[in-house]
């Protein structure tokens, strides 16, 4: 399975854990099993229409991916909110 | 004692005092996060806030204790799943009429209701199926649902206003709406346009008279306006002693019907308060004239802008306190129905609301 890294107010509501062993074949089927798994965090990342929020950017393996990239069973997925605001 | 619920670009600030006494911030919650508005529901005692973070979107959390310690998110706030857009923003939250029954505004020009105190909410499907909604315009702060007015005693009766799809009215609870736009003169419409009913007519804030709740009173994007017949059509009421009739903030006295407070700006291109003098304007006769009201108020070299939720009333009679917030960090209060006026606070971030209670 595929491990996701998440930190800061994602990590608080995904059971106060870093990182989460998931399964699925491209990101947003990651981050969909995780909000199954932390229905807590359903919203936060992704948005009404199943997009990765604007501010929100995902690492796979340390190369930017977007929601439809391959994820293997070993790969690792950062997923990292933006310094952003006035 | 007098709460103030301060929604800024950097964190909700409750602040407690009494006019005339001083007012000191008692708690500050959601650190570096923007509040758009807060609210306390007097029946439970419950405060409500909404947070949009610029990278995770916008939330509705509550809280029954310390506002310092601990909220929780309420669930149901967005939009239906799969569709073409996402929800940008909650601008406000009303106390409905039903126990425990509150309603919530934002954009894109959405309602959302609770009937258990704001822990859970849905969308008003009446409002959101509108087949005039593609044609919908936004504002310059969005397809906004920024003014929410209930009906003293029926819960069925209800009006709100979308900037810029204009005033929508029902009386039967939220399944079924109509246009209350009769009236409006968008000055900044060709002629032509104004045949077109999805052309922006665009609310910068309505207030309902509770004593007298067929009685509303609007400050339009150029025009203040009065309604007698519950929001179906408006007659102009800005002229008579204002600077302006350009501005978002207004208030009302709940208990005369012949009372409004608004705080002018000089324009649309030139959004701060009219020749550097900070200064509310009181009408006591339903709109024929407007007073100036600036007793303390900053009158030299005042630039302030004040946002459409950031002015606030508590009490009522010869006992309104009023309260407005400015994006300078100020915050501005009156315990004597705006005759005199004193600083509450200084050196907020940008005030983005206030409620006060």
């Amino acid at each position: 399975m595929a491990v996701v890294r998440v930190r800061g107010s994602l990590r608080k509501l995904t059971g106060d854990r870093a990182e989460h062993e998931l399964e699925g074949a491209t990101v947003v089927e990651l981050l969909r099993t995780l909000e199954l798994r932390h229905p807590e965090v359903s919203g936060w990342i992704l948005d009404e229409r199943g997009l990765i929020r604007r501010h929100i950017n995902v690492f796979v393996n340390g190369e930017r991916g977007d929601r439809t990239t391959a994820v293997a069973s070993t790969d690792r997925v950062e997923v990292l909110p933006a310094i952003t605001g006035g | 004692m007098t709460e103030l619920l301060v929604g800024t670009k950097k964190g909700l600030f409750v602040v407690e005092g009494e006019p005339g006494c001083g007012f000191a911030v008692k708690t500050r919650a959601f650190a570096g996060e923007p509040v758009d508005f807060a609210t306390r529901d007097p029946r439970s005692g419950r405060l409500l806030a909404t947070v949009t973070s610029p990278i995770y979107g916008p939330k509705i959390f509550y809280t029954d204790g310390d506002p310092g310690v601990e909220w929780l998110q309420a669930d149901g706030v967005a939009l239906p799943e799969g569709g073409d857009l996402a929800l940008e923003r909650i601008w406000v939250i009303a106390c409905g009429e039903a126990d425990g029954t509150l309603y919530a505004g934002g954009d894109p020009g959405v309602l959302f209701e609770s009937h258990d105190g704001g822990a859970n909410w849905e969308i008003n499907a009446g409002l959101w199926e509108q087949p005039s909604r593609p044609r919908w315009q936004p504002g310059g702060g969005g397809l906004c649902l920024h003014s929410i007015c209930t009906w003293p005693g029926d819960p069925n009766r209800l009006a709100v206003a979308v900037s810029a799809a204009g005033m929508w009215l029902t009386e039967d609870g939220g399944r079924s709406w109509r246009r209350g736009n009769v009236g409006l003169s968008p000055r900044y419409l060709p002629e032509e346009a104004l045949k077109d009913e999805n052309a922006g007519r665009c609310v910068h804030h309505v207030e309902r008279a509770p004593r007298q709740p067929e009685r509303m009173f609007m400050q339009f994007h150029g025009g203040v306006y009065r309604s007698d017949d519950a929001g179906a059509s408006w007659s102009d009421i800005g002229g008579g002693g204002l600077p302006s009739d350009f501005g978002f903030p207004l208030m009302v006295d709940p208990d005369d019907p012949d009372s409004a407070f608004l705080i002018p700006l000089v324009a649309d291109v030139d959004r701060v308060t009219p020749d550097g003098r900070v200064r509310v304007y009181e009408t006591r006769d339903a709109g024929a004239s407007w007073a100036e009201r600036g007793d303390g108020l900053p009158a030299e070299h005042a630039y302030l802008t004040v946002l459409r939720q950031a002015f606030a009333s508590a009490g009522s009679g010869e006992r309104l306190e009023l309260y407005f917030g400015a994006t300078s960090g100020e915050v501005f209060g009156s315990g004597d129905a705006g005759a005199s006026w004193s600083t509450v606070a200084t050196r907020l971030p940008p005030v983005f609301s206030l409620v006060a209670s």
